[in-house]
């Protein structure tokens, strides 16, 4: 097969038909592009919302659940006894969520290998008192420097600075949407009620927001000495021990791990505790295949018809052709060159168009930032995707040019040529 | 002393469409080298027919048939191909060039495909050829700009090309005024004399007819008469 003849008749038949090239083009083009840019900006949002869940999610997490457990003491004591025993309304032991030597159990998790850091914490629920209302939430006691240096606290200040909490006793800093709720400023002293049903005022040194409502709208964070004051607690008393390692993707053994060596507390690993956003990336993700499929199964079909009139319309060349001795590969080669012609230059173009309205959007503000912590359109620019979408370019055009170059090949010229 | 080119043998064909019908019924004749042989007969009877098949484009038929001394029947249409490139020139009734491009790369076009010479070389023989049918100075026109007889003498210098044994020609005339009818009998004429080239044409022009070396006239898809004219 005669490949540079092919060729030159190939490139020959698509600048003759220059409008009609240039249309079918700009399909593939429009599909690429679109793809570009939906992948691009669909992976931005995924990093970004995981970016900002992961923040501030401990890869692993240990604490102390109250709950009532399934066993029964007076079953336990009469083992030998072929007897039911049914408690009806159990209740669960009068325990506090308490870790038990929590701080030498974070001294030694420290030290394994696989963690970049333990940041212990002192949560308990409150009420806020807004006047007569009061507004349930929590109160967060952390250790200031590990809660700065491993989940970034100190970047999610918008007003105040978060080693002030350092500085003072009975000062909190506080969610802006709660803060928001409470009419709280910077220096306002606030009313809380604990469970156990003191009365407290704390002055607010700070205000935070993380982008998620739940922490935003119902969290403070103070020292660990002021909550367990608080809480009247004593200072050994810790209620979750937040992990963060240096292989995210190590969390589930290393739980695994941990479950194993501390049998009297619980783990949960950031893939439970974040499902939720897990199920949203997947969702985007098969969102932006099926719309990218779309798109250039649409612009392949746009091909084939080109392809298909443009045969039509060749009909006579190719009787011509195959009189003169042209064989049915040399005219296949012909009208799948021009086809791939067509899907690569689209290519090329639209992954062009595709970076430059990438570009265009990952330098547009993010309408009235209120609730992100964003400044313009989360964008990704990874090379694999555009290495992917010349890649479909090319597998679209060859799909939809292949069938209507084989039609063309087995074009009898008798027939033709009598008329 | 003259040598068989084309032997056609017992040659059968059936139309299937619209329904089952025999139009060539057992044709049998040979052609000489250098022989300019015209096929005349009233429309229908089968001769346009009988040439496709002989120009090998038309595979489904029984009979045998050989050109050059070579089976040509039961061969592949690729097979066929090469060979058509090589051996066989084609005039046609319409012209036919590609209209995309010009007079000279429509001449050039099947010694590119085969390849025999450098695409330089290529050149200089199709403007040789150009020039045998007068149309040299046309040569770098779009054939979409050319008249009817200006085609039809650039389809025959394609004819030409790779210096085929034999040429066939459909209705060569058909489409043409007598002052070019007579230009592209002038130039058969030649390549006969001159090139020892066999020409086999399928006609309605009795004048053209008139001067080739011999007539076969058919009816009802056989041979009724061959006869040498002078």
């Amino acid at each position: 097969m005669n490949w540079k003849l092919v060729f030159q008749i190939a490139v020959t038949h698509l600048f003759t038909k220059k409008r009609q090239s240039l249309v079918a083009m700009l399909g593939v083009t429009f599909g690429i592009s679109m793809f570009i840019i939906m992948i691009s900006f669909m992976t931005g949002v995924n990093q970004f919302l995981e970016d900002m869940a992961m923040d501030n999610t401990p890869h692993v997490r240990l604490y102390k659940p109250i709950e009532i457990h399934d066993r029964k003491i007076i079953a336990e004591s009469n083992k030998d006894a072929k007897n039911w025993f049914v408690v009806t309304h159990q209740k669960p032991k009068n325990e506090l969520p308490r870790i038990k030597n929590g701080f030498r159990i974070m001294q030694q998790i420290e030290a394994m290998p696989e963690v970049l850091g333990v940041a212990p914490q002192v949560a308990t629920q409150v009420f806020f008192n807004n006047g007569p209302v009061q507004i349930p939430g929590n109160i967060a006691g952390v250790d200031v420097k590990k809660q700065a240096a491993l989940f970034g606290l100190d970047k999610k200040m918008d007003f105040g600075d978060v080693y002030d909490l350092m500085k003072g006793s009975d000062v909190v800093i506080m969610g802006k949407g709660l803060a928001a709720k409470m009419g709280v400023k910077l220096g306002s002293r606030i009313s809380i009620t604990t469970p156990s049903g003191n009365n407290l005022s704390l002055k607010v040194v700070g205000i935070f927001s993380f982008g998620i409502a739940t922490y935003d709208e119902s969290r403070c964070y103070a020292t660990i000495p002021t909550v367990q004051k608080i809480l009247q607690k004593d200072p050994s008393y810790v209620t979750d021990l937040n992990i963060k390692l240096h292989d995210i993707n190590n969390a589930v053994p290393f739980r695994l791990k941990l479950e194993s060596i501390y049998k009297e507390v619980y783990f949960e690993d950031w893939e439970k505790a974040n499902a939720g956003i897990l199920a949203g990336d997947k969702i985007r993700n098969i969102l932006t295949a099926v719309v990218c499929a779309t798109l250039l199964t649409v612009a392949g079909f746009g091909i084939y018809n080109i392809m298909n009139m443009n045969i039509i319309n060749k009909m006579k060349d190719i009787a011509i052709l195959k009189a003169t001795g042209f064989q049915g590969r040399d005219i296949t080669g012909i009208f799948l060159m021009q086809s791939l012609m067509i899907g690569i230059a689209g290519g090329i173009l639209g992954i062009g168009i595709g970076f430059f309205f990438s570009y265009l959007l990952s330098i547009t503000p993010f309408p009235e930032a209120t609730f992100f912590r964003i400044k313009t359109f989360p964008v990704n620019f990874l090379p694999i995707h555009y290495i992917a979408g010349l890649l479909f370019g090319f597998i679209t055009t060859l799909f939809a040019g292949y069938f209507p170059s084989r039609r063309a090949a087995k074009i009898d010229p008798v027939q033709i040529i009598r008329g | 002393m003259s040598t068989t080119v084309l032997r056609a043998q017992n040659i059968i064909k059936y139309f299937t469409e619209p329904e089952k019908f025999q139009v060539l019924k057992g044709v049998e004749f040979e052609v000489m080298k250098g022989e300019f042989l015209s096929i005349i007969g009233k429309s229908g009877c089968g001769k346009s027919t009988l040439l496709y098949i002989l120009s090998t484009m038309d595979t489904d038929y029984e009979g045998l048939l050989d050109i050059r001394g070579e089976r040509l029947t039961g061969k592949t249409q690729n097979e066929l191909a090469a060979f058509r490139n090589e051996h066989l020139g084609f005039v046609f009734q319409f012209h036919y060039l590609l209209p995309e491009f010009s007079a000279l790369r429509n001449v050039m076009l099947p010694a590119l495909k085969l390849g025999k010479y450098a695409p330089q070389e290529i050149e200089e023989r199709a403007m040789d050829k150009l020039r045998l049918v007068d149309m040299h100075s046309f040569a770098l026109k779009f054939a979409s700009k050319l008249s009817g007889g200006q085609q039809q003498r650039v389809a025959i210098a394609r004819a030409l090309i790779n210096d085929p044994d034999v040429i066939m020609c459909d209705e060569p005339t058909g489409n043409l005024d007598k002052a070019n009818s007579q230009k592209v009998y002038e130039i058969f004429r030649r390549l006969t004399r001159e090139n020892g080239q066999t020409i086999i044409a399928v006609t309605h022009d009795p004048d053209f007819a008139n001067g080739c070396d011999r007539i076969i006239e058919m009816e009802d898809g056989k041979i009724v008469n061959a006869s040498h004219t002078k």
